[in-house]
């Protein structure tokens, strides 16, 4: 056999560029993300602006605040989610978290009464079903994810069962109803972006801002996390404190999103899986900001395309839902589910 | 030194391990031998933390392994299980990088590079470095997980089944990287591992367990002789002595 160092030493070189392309690219992905973003933002609040602008440009920017918070907390809810119990699947939505949300806001109207709840000051309302929803998914979900290799089979079924659970539960409550309080809950469930209020943005806004500071802190144990419980632990990594922040995160997260515009279940999928196949290298510090960022230019994307240029009003939810059940499918099909 | 005192762990009315107390002496390599059941794995996961113990202690380095913070733990010891399934696309380089968690905490600094090489040259994975991890056979995996913990660089190295999958010539060279590990690097290393005549080859130090319950210890030639292991486990094993080392025979 011969010997050719040349091609042997080039390839290394190639090896070396290549890497550090690698690098250069999460920035280029970020700032390329974050362009089309900001440009679809733009188009979304000046694009046929006629009229009373003192009347059109609030109620644009509310709608357009409401879908970067839901792609921000749908984005990053997923993707924490999905590092703490390494796996690619399953998301709070599928685990039954945003039906856990409409169940305990049932509950509220049902024992509370519809016009106390209305009469309540948005910020003590949010306030206390974020408190009921972080309590409540601590005691339901955190036996499951700390457990000691619990099967993703498992997971997927608790999650299915807690799931059905929850919707019949809250099915069950809003039949005993009176129908006037029906009528005020179906207000607070069906809400879209079309209607959102203002001042429950700024509560969820102030909210999601909360539990990003923890989380943009332990970024670099999340890394670790992805890796699954017992490596994390070897690393040194407090596997039980982390799966128990993650989960106050996530239900804070999923109860903005849920209170915004309804349970979505597969948006978080989409965005989650698009943004691990885009980054180069798996770092949390880049797949959270490319997960919102995707959030935000699917979700601003598709409502101006489906408003300006099919005159639809309300189906985004309906497309999203669809392209992202076939990526879950497509998922399973895969074979992640190992 | 690993001193474990009176450890037990029940699932349930099952005792899967019964009162261990015994000691590991530091440098060498260690192995626990004992039929399916026995309560190997689910003592080594007790002595590195992975799973809580429900009566007794451990201490690894004089390091309590249920007070001692998990970070500080994790600089000592280094544990490895059998089923290391990623759901990250990672390379080789990444994953191995990792190991230096526990000491930068994610920021990665020259000196961590310095380890990383090192620890990919010991197990000759230069070529395999940029590979994703989900690339690699299963051999090829199972190093890269080495040296992951390699570079963690810590005295104790505490591993379970690392031959498990691996071919004839894969498992001796796992065996002999472990005790060029012990030899030339000063590591403490402890196997749960199934071949009896591995153990008898490479161990300084075999833990013997049945029934959850420590029922020998001692150095190979201690160790093996049929009445030992026909307590182990249960069936007739002959001693031959080939090139100095203690061969079971037990196949026919």
């Amino acid at each position: 056999m011969t010997t050719n160092p040349l091609p042997a030493a080039l390839s290394v070189n190639a090896r070396k560029t290549g890497a550090k392309k690698l690098e250069v690219s999460s920035a280029v992905l970020l700032a390329v993300l974050a362009v089309v973003a900001a440009a679809l933002i733009l188009v979304f609040m000046t694009i046929e602006l006629r009229g009373n602008l003192g009347y059109i440009l609030p109620r644009r920017a509310i709608k357009v605040g409401s879908m970067i918070l839901v792609a921000y907390a749908v984005g990053m809810s997923t993707v924490l989610f999905q590092t703490v119990t390494a796996n690619r699947i399953l998301t709070p939505s599928i685990m039954g978290f945003d039906a856990l949300y409409i169940l305990l806001q049932t509950v509220l109207t049902f024992v509370l009464g519809g016009q106390v709840l209305l009469s309540m000051p948005t910020p003590l309302k949010f306030g206390m079903q974020v408190l009921l929803m972080v309590a409540f998914s601590l005691v339901l979900y955190r036996w499951l994810f700390l457990g000691n290799g619990k099967s993703l089979h498992l997971m997927l079924l608790v999650g299915i069962v807690f799931g059905t659970l929850f919707r019949g539960f809250s099915a069950l409550l809003q039949r005993l109803m009176d129908p006037s309080e029906f009528l005020i809950l179906q207000d607070l469930f069906f809400a879209s972006f079309n209607q959102v209020d203002g001042t429950l943005l700024l509560v969820a806004i102030a909210a999601v801002g909360l539990v990003t500071v923890p989380a943009w802190r332990l970024r670099r144990e999340y890394d670790v996390l992805a890796l699954g419980r017992e490596t994390s632990i070897n690393l040194g990594v407090d596997h039980r404190k982390a799966v128990t922040k993650t989960l106050v995160i996530c239900s804070v997260l999923v109860a903005v999103s849920t209170a915004l515009v309804g349970p979505i279940t597969f948006f978080g999928l989409l965005v989650a899986s698009l943004a691990y196949q885009l980054v180069p290298k798996f770092k949390h510090a880049t797949v959270l900001p490319v997960a919102v960022l995707l959030g935000i230019i699917s979700l601003v994307g598709g409502q101006l395309v489906l408003e300006r240029i099919f005159d639809f009003n309300s189906a985004l939810s309906i497309v999203i839902e669809f392209i992202g059940g076939l990526v879950f499918i497509g998922l399973l099909l895969k074979g992640s589910l190992k | 030194m690993i001193e474990i005192s009176g450890v037990s762990k029940s699932y349930g009315s099952q005792k899967v391990v019964d009162n261990v107390t015994a000691t590991i002496p530091a440098g060498g390599i260690t192995s626990i031998i004992g039929p399916n059941g026995a309560g190997k794995s689910t003592l080594l996961s007790m002595i590195s933390r992975l799973l809580p113990m429900d009566a007794g202690g451990v201490a690894v380095g004089g390091l309590d392994v249920t007070s001692t913070p998990s970070r500080e733990l994790s600089q000592t010891m280094a544990i490895l299980r059998q089923e290391n399934q990623l759901s990250v696309r990672l390379s080789v380089r990444d994953l191995v990088g990792f190991g230096r968690f526990p000491h930068n905490g994610g920021r990665a600094t020259a000196a961590d590079k310095i380890h990383i090489d090192q620890a990919l040259d010991y197990l000759d994975l230069g070529p395999l470095a940029d590979r994703f991890v989900d690339e690699l056979s299963g051999g090829q995996r199972q190093r890269a997980f080495i040296a992951m913990v390699l570079a963690q660089d810590t005295k104790y190295l505490l591993l379970d089944e690392p031959l498990n999958n691996l071919d004839m010539k894969h498992s001796v060279h796992m065996m002999r990287t472990l005790r060029k590990m012990a030899d030339e690097l000063g590591k403490t290393i402890v196997l749960v591992i199934h071949d009896i005549n591995f153990a008898s080859c490479y161990s300084d130090n075999i833990l013997a367990m049945k029934d959850g319950r420590l029922i020998a210890q001692g150095t190979p030639a201690e160790l093996m002789h049929s009445s030992v292991l026909a307590d182990v486990y249960d069936i007739d094993i002959r001693i031959e002595e080939i090139d100095g080392n203690r061969i079971g025979v037990y196949f026919a």
